[in-house]
């Protein structure tokens, strides 16, 4: 036997208590959904968890009224404090909840044990915890004194890190005053509903917080809802061009966290043996369902044997099965619809001349599953190296020089994330500042803070999500309604205070004043 | 008798050259009282172009000047602008049909918010920045860069101070510009970019179009290479048709302001220019 | 390497290794330290992790009567259970290996002949500050002694002070002074001591410098400074040797030493060395732990395993 076979080390999944059927989070209660239900399945197994409810127009309607009552008589009205401390309760009762939390995650999502129950989870108490503080703080957001909430948030999330997802929207818009209606994805409705039951628990005023379920039917009719003030959406570029469409000409401010083709650049002075590992987590993390994953790795053209090499050694000892196993390091694909997506890109990877590889690896016959899959040899113009996979397929190029590389990380439509692997400081703050990405990660990848913001540059969208940043995003400056005739559209990366010098102001109004 | 006057031709600015526009057309500029006062450019889509390329390639220069230098490149055209103060009045005045004193507060006033915005150059960063205490042992920093190309609907109501307070903050943080100018009142802004190009402002890096708004801001909002739409003078324009066509990009659009107070200074109008990327770094001793 | 050797190369060679950043190393070491080892899996890692250990005493209270009671607990570490392995060495210094090889009698040997080496400390351990020539005498008497293993310590400050050649020298003298009168040589394993080393990068190069000095094993410390044996370090020792063996098609041994004291940390290095230089380095020529109480922890986990029950202090032997 092989040591490294390891024995089986299923993580029990007793504690879960799951319901057979679940309804819309609507007003504090679990109503049932006017369209037909849908089944949330385990994409590891193919089985069957849960039945979930669908939202209709009806739904959604009658969810955003839910928020706004609440927001006109409870949660406007509550002091910044008091908000706080039910977000400290929620941040709480996650920590109390959080092995339940992570092994439902894992069940519904796929993603391996490790990460929801090392990485999702903590980072989701960590959110509600940073968030919580700044409740009663809004004067130092940077908006001036006396930021006002916007009112009612549409929230639309995706599925590859759930309720995850659902933190980094949430504590934000709660925190700065705002009530929400929330749709997670499709496929992944499950920790969303399990939070819904936290909300009651933490006995959050009703209508605070509404989680409803449903295609994108549903979320179109959220985001385009005429009584929602602020929208929030992380997912697909192409959705979050229509929800751009969609919102112009109205007062709705707009955050956007859309896809991404990070650039993962490791020049010849890296720490060798971290790159490896910075590149493994940075695309095989969440089988690489990350939209800032370091889906194109750039390699200096004199290391690149030996980086390719090591990468391969490295990735005959990644273990992909049970997404409830302890040691499992790749995990399922969440839909089959993914998979048929990672499928047929990287048949196109292939036959646009890359080379492709896979370690070794038995796949489980039931389930969505892909192999953690390298090509070398690809050309910037190949699809591989310019379309979001979304999926555990890592495209490799070379470059010369530093400055080669930073036009090549920059060459995308995308603007969300970079990778730099250097022992140089001087240089890694010289390419840092060159790259066009939101985030950018040197010699180390993935990783995520609440006081950190996250967001993209170009088509990656707009706005940020953590820190100052993220909370700016929920509030608009006391005096902002007066100026423009459709509030500001887009949700600046940081708004800052309007500081007018007084003297400045008075005397343009009377110029203007006299001219006509 | 008196002496009979020189007039000035009036020409686009792009890339810090005064291109005729290559159209050929011009359109009749009136005074406030219908006379005639002189022929402006009339901007094509291919001068929308052309622009949004010498923008496009003054950008990594002038985003890459300190913060310093480009707020004392912003300092000296109001030094320039003063200089040439009597003949902007002068213009004004004839443009607008106010009174001296009125067209002297406007000068004045975009004077002033030229160099308050010079002095944010080297701290908006600063203000909008920040250093994140994130729980790892990782130094993490976020600073606001520029966008990148900006495209500017200039307030239409007057002649200088709008065009000013557009322009001026899109370029503290290091964007390049590209702004159609006020249809009726564009004599203003072309004399500006006589100033801009005698300072040391860099050809490409404001780019100053006359014409129509209605017909020239399509091609800007729809061009993939523009990065931010700001619309804060297409109130009276289909700007919902503008926003739906920069959608396609992602492109960060600015809504409409009217009313005394549109374009009012403030940081906000600095930073709603910016990026925000956050750098990590590991933090070890070992 | 090519070329001669001199001071300049060898300190341009070593400062020209890529650079550990730590973060990494550690967060790939906790990564590691992670896995949930199970079932057959545990019993399998808590037999190795038996079989690998160099049972050590190293106090200047030692007696003989003590290095014959870690010899008989290194023979028989349960008396329970004949199914138990033998550990691979008992650790003494110089002055014991006499005792531990008459108290060892017809099982002193390898393991593979199930049999248990007598390892020596020499090299004016665990300070390394003496002259030459006593150390040479130091290792010399041990090996005369019947030491088959010989634990030495680099000079950390010709070290740190940038003498990498005469750090390298002094290696391949003591090497010299493993061989036996048959022209065979004691296994030579140099103690790096990580904890004064302090940088990882340090830690990388000295590594790569006892293994062109002719070292058979790198080990991590002497017990004697804290920290002694660490995950990342040992990681990083493992990534070594894992390079070594892809140049030069040569298997050398790791060790790490002193810290090590319960049976959930031996299976995570255990872990490490399967997954960072391969399952082959699981044996006695290529991996030690250098420990003491670990053994009878190991014993409590391996009871527990057994029986389905936990068992308690007084059901294993103190040595």
């Amino acid at each position: 036997m092989s040591f490294l076979e390891y024995a089986p080390a299923p993580e029990s999944t007793a504690l879960l208590n799951l319901q057979s059927e679940y309804g819309l989070f609507i007003d504090g209660e679990f109503t049932a959904g006017s369209d037909p239900t849908f089944a949330t399945i385990s994409p590891a197994t193919e089985k069957h968890i849960a039945t979930i409810a669908s939202a209709s127009a009806g739904d959604v309607d009658a969810a955003v009224k839910a928020a706004r009552a609440a927001y006109d008589t409870t949660w406007s009205r509550l002091s910044g404090r008091d908000r706080g401390k039910y977000l400290f309760r929620i941040a709480r009762l996650v920590q109390e909840r959080a092995r339940e939390l992570a092994v439902a995650e894992s069940l519904d999502n796929g993603k391996p044990i490790k990460e929801s129950r090392d990485v999702d989870i903590p980072l989701v108490a960590a959110w509600f915890f940073y968030y919580a503080g700044w409740a009663d703080k809004l004067d130092h957001a940077g908006l001036g004194a006396n930021p006002r909430a916007l009112g009612v948030a549409a929230q639309v999330i995706p599925w590859n890190f759930p309720l995850l997802m659902l933190a980094w929207k949430i504590a934000p818009a709660l925190a700065a005053g705002n009530t929400v209606v929330l749709k997670p994805a499709e496929t992944t409705p499950l920790t969303a509903l399990l939070f819904a039951e936290i909300v009651q628990q933490a006995g959050l005023p009703a209508g605070v917080v509404n989680i409803i379920t449903g295609a994108g039917e549903t979320g179109r009719a959220l985001v385009n809802h005429p009584d929602v003030n602020k929208v929030a959406f992380t997912g697909s570029t192409s959705v979050g061009r229509e929800i751009a469409r969609s919102l112009a000409g109205t007062s709705k401010k707009l955050t956007l966290e859309l896809g991404g083709k990070g650039a993962n650049i490791v020049f010849d002075d890296a720490p060798i043996d971290q790159a490896v590992e910075g590149i493994v987590r940075g695309i095989f993390f969440n089988q690489g369902h990350v939209c800032c994953a370091g889906s194109r790795l750039l390699v200096q053209e004199n290391i690149h044997d030996e980086v390719v090499e090591r990468l391969k050694v490295r990735l005959g000892t990644l273990r992909v099965g049970d997404p409830l196993d302890k040691n499992t390091d790749v995990g399922a694909i969440n839909s089959a619809e993914q998979l048929q997506r990672i499928r047929q890109l990287s048949d196109i990877g292939e036959a646009e001349g890359g080379e492709r590889w896979s370690p070794a690896c038995e796949l489980p016959s039931e389930g969505f599953w892909f192999a953690p899959t390298i090509f070398t040899n690809v050309a910037t113009s190949s699809r591989i190296a310019r379309d979001e996979i979304f999926g555990p397929v890592l495209s490799i190029l070379s470059f010369r020089t530093p400055a080669e590389a930073i036009a090549k990380a920059n060459n995308t439509p995308y603007g969300l994330s970079a990778g730099i692997w250097s022992d140089k400081g001087s240089k890694i703050l010289a390419v840092a500042d060159k790259l066009r990405a939101g985030v950018i990660w040197a010699n180390t990848f993935n990783q995520f803070d609440p006081a950190s913001p996250f967001g993209g540059y170009k088509e990656s969208g707009y706005g940020r999500e953590g820190g100052k940043q993220g909370l700016a995003a929920y509030l608009a400056p006391a005096s902002s309604a007066s100026a423009s005739v459709a509030s500001a559209s887009v949700a600046s990366a940081s708004v800052t205070s309007a500081s007018v010098p007084a003297s400045s102001s008075r005397s343009v109004r009377a110029s203007k004043g006299g001219k006509k | 008798m008196s002496r009979l006057a020189v007039l000035k031709t009036y020409k686009l600015y792009i890339g810090g050259k005064f291109p005729r526009s290559e159209s050929g057309r011009v359109y009749e500029v009136l005074s406030a009282s219908g006379d005639f006062l002189a022929n402006a450019a009339k901007a094509s889509r291919k001068d929308a172009r052309d622009a949004v390329v010498a923008a496009r390639s003054a950008l990594s220069g002038w985003s890459k000047a300190t913060g310093y230098n480009r707020g004392q490149v912003l300092y000296r055209i109001a030094e320039l602008l003063e200089g040439r103060r009597a003949q902007f009045i002068d213009e004004i005045v004839s443009a607008e049909g106010v009174s001296a004193a009125a067209a002297a507060a406007q000068v004045d006033e975009a004077i002033d918010r030229w160099i308050w915005y010079a002095g944010w150059a080297d701290k908006y960063v600063q203000v909008a920045g920040n250093a994140n205490a994130v729980s790892g042992p990782f130094f993490n920093l976020s600073v606001p860069e520029p966008t990148g190309v900006v495209a500017v609907i200039a307030p239409q109501d007057s002649s200088l101070v709008g065009l000013v307070s557009a322009v001026a903050p899109a370029l503290v943080a290091g964007n390049t510009v590209v702004v159609v100018a006020s249809e009726r009142l564009p004599l203003s802004a072309i004399s500006l970019s006589e100033v801009l190009v005698t300072s040391d402002v860099p050809g490409g890096v404001v780019n100053i179009l006359t014409g129509s708004p209605a017909e020239i801001a399509p091609w800007l909002a729809s061009h993939a290479d523009v990065n931010a739409l700001d619309l804060v003078g297409a109130g009276s324009l289909d700007w919902v048709s503008l926003q739906i066509a920069a959608a396609e990009t992602l492109m960060r659009v600015f809504a409409p302001e009217n009313g005394a107070d549109a374009a009012a200074p403030s940081l906000a109008r600095v930073t709603q220019f910016t990026e925000t990327k956050t750098v990590w770094h590991t933090k070890s001793l070992l | 390497m090519g070329g001669d050797l001199t001071e300049s190369s060898l300190k341009r060679y070593l400062n020209g290794i890529p650079g550990v950043d730590a973060v990494g190393l550690e967060a790939r070491a906790a990564d590691l330290g992670s896995r949930s080892i199970k079932t057959t899996s545990k019993a399998w890692a808590l037999d190795t992790i038996i079989s690998l250990i160099d049972l050590t005493t190293l106090e200047g209270a030692d007696t003989p009567g003590k290095v014959r009671s870690l010899v008989a607990k290194g023979l028989t570490p349960d008396a329970g259970d004949v199914s138990c392995p033998r550990v691979a060495a008992v650790c003494v210094y110089g002055d014991m290996v006499p005792y531990a090889v008459e108290a060892l009698g017809a099982f002193h040997g390898d393991s593979v002949e199930g049999g248990i080496n007598v390892a020596a400390v020499a090299t004016a351990f665990p300070s390394g500050r003496a002259s030459l020539a006593v150390k040479l005498a130091d290792t010399a008497d041990a090996v005369a002694a019947g030491a088959d293993e010989i634990d030495m310590v680099i000079d950390r400050g010709a070290f740190l002070s940038g003498r990498y050649g005469q750090v390298f020298d002094e290696i391949v003298a003591v090497k010299e002074a493993c061989r036996r009168a048959d022209g065979s040589y004691a296994h030579l394993k140099v103690i790096l001591e990580t904890g004064e080393l302090n940088t990882y990068d340090n830690v990388r190069r000295a590594s790569w410098l006892a293994i062109l000095a002719g070292g058979d094993f790198i080990k991590t410390s002497t017990g004697k400074v804290a920290p002694a044996a660490t995950l990342p370090v040992t990681v990083l020792m493992l990534e070594v040797v894992r390079d070594w063996y892809r140049l030069t098609g040569e298997k050398i041994g790791v060790k790490p030493a002193g810290g090590i004291r319960a049976s959930k940390d031996a299976i995570k290095y255990v872990v490490a060395v399967a997954e960072t230089a391969g399952e082959e380095w699981l044996q006695p020529h290529l991996f030690r732990f250098g420990a003491s109480s670990l053994l009878n922890d190991v014993l409590l986990q391996r009871q527990k395993l057994a029986t389905g029950h936990y068992s308690g202090a007084d059901y294993v032997t103190i040595d």
